[in-house]
């Protein structure tokens, strides 16, 4: 008889040089692409996701357009420039309902089990999916650029600029993947993660500087604005594009937009990230 | 020698529902355990517990020699687990579901591909190896499912009623393909609401209800200890059961159990061919009809039924069933027993 520890069969070895960073790197890629698989079969997903805010920078230039003062101007070309800094930012945080939405599907139909029960590293599912998400804000961020130099909007500062501005507003959107991950691992249904997932993006994307000068709103509402983590990226875009409406305002966000951005967004995923993945590893499923 | 599946003393509560309360298990290496219960009876939780799903409250298992709670990686690279619900990627072709399993098992992108295309030909998804699963009729399904947890060949298996819900057909083919795992040295830990699947592909049976093993033992063992032959009776009107079950009473040794719509009454005898000459006289004496009687060995239906048909009665409908699903064989399994 055989020691009573031996298995009846040698257990598959995998590679015992990919611990720790290098396996949970190639798991990440590994759902990562499953996630985009998906997105390329249900390309329905994808096109209403540009349609919402190619939808938005029309209706905002074209209805409120005329009526918006601008740092002094009504001009609704200012306006037009002005504005798409906030789509862009709003969109990349659509995102979030996306992977919750997807997250939760998971849970509910058994995917999530089946993930917990491989030897995978254990961030790599909600890493590879919001992965994916990254990849597909990034293709609609192409192709609401477009959109917007159609209607008028231009960059002034260069290219580089142009280009950290849009870094930018992918690690905002990449941030808020991560509170859809949370919320899609909290709710029970993938409709609840879909609503769920975009109710508390109107106040945080309306109480802010993206659609209106923030400077014009009543004082205590225009706090919560200058502090919303959402107008630093707005107000960052919009100096690195050189863009109308940079918000004159002592608060320190307002000042250095681009390294509240940053701080803000790394804070996001840092704090969401580690509350996701525990949620995850407990998740009953 | 502890077996591949070993487990003692499983306490999980859910609020106040005790989904199990004290299992012990052991599994020999390759043999088959046959988890038997109605829904809600802790059958699911107890395989979350043992494919590290799920903590206990207390307890301890081991699965492949490997302590479940302590090293939950270890256990996982040497588990295949198919569970009720076909898990694969709808949108994913079988291929694509494959592989992406065989690399998350931390096989090469390559091996983790020969290994797809090895299943797909085993489980006779090669014709639709490149469709998406969404096409797939539910038996192609829960092949596809089942190859998904056999792609590195785990040397313990667990199976959460894999063939629930599956039409004659499939159920038997799948049947044939867990045969031949287990020929293959495979350890098996099963669930099941059929006891005609437990009987068929079980070597040892656990009769689990409200969290509790109430008893274990092969198939046979089982059938006897529920106790010897019993007659059956078809009466061939509605209006005779009471009088029959009288007459059943009378000569029986225990209670009678009822299927109201199908007119049959059952009782456990000790006696053989002469007591059943001694029914059929009193039956005729009293003017009943019959359809069909018949002196019958005890099934596993026997068994499950005197044992969870108890259980049920001492503590009924108290919302045992929220965790295993809909509680519809609970109910299956309750209204034989009509007193």
């Amino acid at each position: 008889m055989t020691a009573s520890t031996a298995p009846a069969r040698p257990t598959p070895a995998g590679p015992p040089a990919l611990g720790g960073v290098g396996q949970s790197a190639r798991d990440s890629l590994v759902v990562a692409k499953r996630n985009l698989l998906r997105m390329s079969r249900i390309p329905e997903v994808v096109i209403f996701g540009l349609i919402q805010p190619i939808m938005f920078v029309v209706l905002f230039s074209y209805v409120f357009g005329g009526s918006m003062n601008v740092g002094g101007s009504t001009n609704s070309e200012v306006y037009r420039e002005f504005l798409m800094a906030g789509i862009f930012a709003q969109t990349v945080t659509f995102a979030t309902a996306g992977a919750g939405a997807g997250i939760a599907e998971d849970m509910h139909k058994g995917l999530i089990d089946r993930f917990r029960s491989l030897p995978m590293a254990r961030g790599a599912v909600l890493t590879g999916r919001t992965l994916a998400d990254l990849v597909q804000t990034a293709l609609t961020l192409v192709v609401l650029a477009v959109v917007a130099a159609l209607v008028g909007w231009r960059f002034h500062e260069g290219l580089p600029k142009a280009l950290a501005a849009f870094g930018l507003l992918l690690l905002l959107g990449y941030a808020f993947t991560w509170v859809g991950a949370l919320i899609g691992l909290s709710v029970r249904t993938p409709e609840a993660a879909t609503s769920g997932g975009l109710v508390w993006l109107f106040p945080v994307t309306f109480v802010s500087n993206a659609f209106v000068d923030s400077s014009n709103m009543t004082s205590w509402l225009r706090h919560i604005a200058d502090w919303n983590p959402f107008s630093a990226t707005v107000q960052a875009c919009r100096e690195l594009f050189g863009n109308p409406g940079v918000v004159q305002s002592d608060a320190w966000p307002m000042q250095h937009p681009v390294l509240a951005s940053l701080i803000y967004s790394v804070i996001i995923i840092a704090l969401f990230r580690t509350l996701a993945v525990r949620k995850y590893r407990n998740s009953a499923g | 020698m502890p077996g591949a599946i070993h487990a003692e003393g499983l306490v999980k509560h859910f609020g106040d529902v005790r989904a199990l309360d004290g299992v012990d298990l052991d599994v020999p290496e390759g043999s088959v355990l046959g988890l038997l219960g109605p829904n809600g009876a802790g059958k699911t939780t107890a395989v979350r517990v043992l494919t590290t799903l799920l903590r206990p409250d207390s307890g301890r298992a081991e699965v492949a020699g490997i302590d479940v709670l302590k090293h939950p990686n270890e256990v996982r690279r040497s588990i295949g687990l198919s569970g009720q619900f076909a898990a694969v990627d709808e949108y994913l072709t079988g291929r694509e579901n494959l592989q992406m399993v065989g690399q998350l098992y931390q096989l090469s992108a390559r091996d983790a591909k020969a290994r797809a295309g090895v299943l797909l030909e085993r489980f006779n998804l090669a014709d639709a190896a490149d469709r998406t699963a969404k096409t797939y009729s539910g038996g192609m399904r829960r092949r596809l499912d089942l190859a998904a947890a056999l792609v590195v060949e785990p040397p313990v298996m667990f199976m959460d009623e894999p063939t629930t819900g599956l039409d004659p057909r499939n159920r038997q083919q799948l049947w044939d393909v867990i045969q031949e795992l287990v020929k293959g040295g495979t350890t098996l830990l099963l669930t099941t609401q059929y006891l005609e699947e437990a009987d068929h592909l079980a070597h040892d049976i656990c009769v689990i209800d409200h969290g509790r093993v109430i008893a274990r033992g092969t198939s046979d063992q089982l059938k006897a200890q529920t106790g010897g032959e019993r007659v059956e009776v078809v009466v061939h009107q509605r209006d005779d059961i009471f009088a029959a079950s009288e007459v059943l009473g009378a000569l029986g040794q225990g209670e009678v159990t009822v299927a109201d719509h199908t007119r049959k009454l059952t009782v456990p005898v000790s006696g053989g061919a002469r007591l059943l000459a001694d029914v059929i006289r009193d039956l005729d004496d009293r003017g009943i009809a019959i359809d069909d009687i018949g002196l019958r060995r005890p099934t596993l239906d026997d068994v499950f039924i005197s044992l969870t048909g108890h259980a049920a009665e001492t503590e009924n409908g108290n919302g045992k069933a929220s965790e295993d699903g809909d509680g519809k064989a609970a109910e299956d399994a309750e209204k034989e027993t009509a007193k």
